[in-house]
C-alpha cells in the first residue's frame, strides 16, 4: 500500500502532475501569441473577443469527447485504424455534425450577448460565418489529430487514456486559436 | 454497430455536455469582450489567457477524476470533513499545482514576448496578476468540482460523467472572470 499512498500526498501528486503541466502550458502559450498579434482586430470588433474562449473551449471539447470514445473502443478491441472501420468514421462523422449544428448557434450567440451588452460592430451573417467555417475547419482537424494521436498511443504501447486526451485537448484549444485567426484573415 | 448507428449514438450523447460548455465559453467570452480597457492596459495579458483556462481544466478536471475514482474506489466518503487526509491532500496538490503553473505561465509569457520582441507589461504585474487569478480561481473551482462530485454520488450519479462538464463550463467563466478581478486589483494598487 506504500506505492497507493504516495498517489495520494500532496507532494506525489504535485511531482507527477507539474511537469505535465508546464509542457501543456507552453503549447497554450503558443495560442496565446497568436491571439496577442491580432488583439487589434479583436479589440476593434468585441465580437470576435467574445467568441475566443467558447471556440477554444468547444475545439477542446469535440476532440476531448472523441478522443474518450476512441480510447474505450480501442480497449474494448472494437477499434482498428481503417479508413473502413465504422466506429472511426461514425465517430468522425458525428464529431463534424456536433461543429455544425453548434457553432452557427455559437456565433448567433455571441452576437446577441455583444448586441444586448454594448453594440456589435460586425453584422449577425459575418459572426455566424466565421463561427461556421472555424467550427468545420476545427472539427476535421480535431478528427485527424485525435487519430493519429491515438494510433501513436497503439503504437508505442501507451495507454489511451494517459496520453491522448491531455494531448489531443490542448492541441485543440491551440488549433481553435489559429484556426478562428485564419477565418478572421479570410472574412472580416 | 453500423456507421449511421455509431455517429447517431455519439451525436446524442455529446450534444448536450457541448452546449451546456458553449453557453459557458459564451458567458466567459462576454467578460472577455468587456476586458478590453484592461487588455489595452496590461500588454501580455491576453497570451495568457489560453494558457490559464486550459490550467483550469487540467489541474481541477483532474481533481473531479481522482475524487471520482476514489469514490468508486470507497477510499474516500462523499461527504466533505476537513479530517480526511486523502481529500485534504488532494484538495491542497490541485490548489498547489494550479497557483505554481500561473505564476510560471506568467513567467514563460513575459520571456516569450522578450523573445518575439513583442510589448509586454512588467514581470511582477503580470505574475501578480496569475497568481491572484490562480489562487481566487482555485478555491471557487475547488469548491464546486468538490460539491457537484459528492452530491451528485449520494444521488447516485457517476462522478465521471459529471465533473468533467462542471469544469469545462464553470473553468471558463471563473477563470476569465477571476482574472478581470485580479487584473483590476493589481492596476488599483499601482501595478502596470
Amino acid at each position: 500500500m506504500a506505492e497507493f499512498a504516495s498517489q495520494w500526498s500532496v507532494s506525489g501528486i504535485v511531482r507527477t502532475m507539474f511537469p505535465i503541466l508546464v509542457v501543456l502550458t507552453a503549447i497554450e502559450l503558443g495560442s496565446g501569441l497568436v491571439l496577442d498579434t491580432f488583439e487589434g482586430t479583436l479589440l476593434q470588433y468585441p465580437s470576435l473577443l467574445v467568441l475566443v474562449p467558447v471556440t477554444i473551449g468547444m475545439a477542446g471539447n469535440l476532440g476531448s469527447i472523441l478522443a474518450a470514445r476512441f480510447s474505450t473502443a480501442f480497449h474494448l478491441g472494437l477499434l482498428s485504424f481503417a479508413v473502413t472501420d465504422d466506429r472511426l468514421a461514425g465517430n468522425a462523422i458525428a464529431t463534424l455534425a456536433l461543429a455544425v449544428t453548434l457553432f452557427p448557434l455559437v456565433g448567433a450567440g455571441a452576437w446577441l450577448l455583444q448586441t444586448v451588452i454594448g453594440g456589435a460592430a460586425l453584422p449577425l451573417r459575418t459572426v455566424v460565418l466565421v463561427a461556421l467555417v472555424s467550427g468545420s475547419l476545427l472539427a476535421v482537424l480535431a478528427i485527424v489529430v485525435t487519430t493519429v494521436t491515438t494510433y501513436a498511443a497503439y503504437r508505442f504501447e501507451l495507454d489511451p487514456d494517459d496520453v491522448v486526451i491531455p494531448v489531443v485537448t490542448n492541441v485543440c484549444d491551440v488549433l481553435g486559436v489559429v484556426v478562428l485567426f485564419g477565418t478572421v484573415r479570410v472574412l472580416v | 454497430m453500423t456507421v449511421r448507428e455509431v455517429a447517431l449514438e455519439a451525436y446524442r450523447e455529446a450534444l448536450p455536455v457541448l452546449a451546456l460548455s458553449a453557453v459557458g465559453g459564451l458567458f466567459a467570452g462576454v467578460v472577455l469582450g468587456g476586458m478590453d480597457a484592461e487588455l489595452q492596459d496590461v500588454a501580455g495579458l491576453l497570451v495568457l489567457v489560453p494558457a490559464l483556462l486550459a490550467t483550469r481544466g487540467n489541474v481541477y478536471g483532474s481533481l473531479g477524476a481522482r475524487l471520482g475514482s476514489a469514490l468508486h474506489q470507497g477510499l474516500i466518503n462523499p461527504r466533505f470533513s476537513f479530517d480526511d487526509d486523502r481529500i485534504n491532500a488532494a484538495v491542497a496538490a490541485a490548489l498547489a499545482n494550479g497557483v505554481l503553473i500561473s505564476g510560471v505561465a506568467a513567467v514563460m509569457a513575459v520571456a516569450l514576448l522578450a523573445l518575439v520582441g513583442r510589448p509586454s507589461a512588467p514581470l511582477t504585474t503580470l505574475v501578480a496578476i496569475a497568481l491572484i487569478a490562480g489562487f481566487v480561481s482555485g478555491l471557487l473551482l475547488t469548491i464546486a468540482v468538490v460539491s457537484v462530485v459528492f452530491v451528485g454520488y449520494r444521488r447516485g450519479l457517476n462522478p465521471d460523467t459529471l465533473a468533467g462538464p462542471v469544469v469545462t463550463t464553470t473553468g471558463d467563466v471563473v477563470g476569465i472572470a477571476t482574472l478581470l478581478g485580479a487584473t483590476r486589483l493589481v492596476l488599483a494598487l499601482g501595478g502596470g
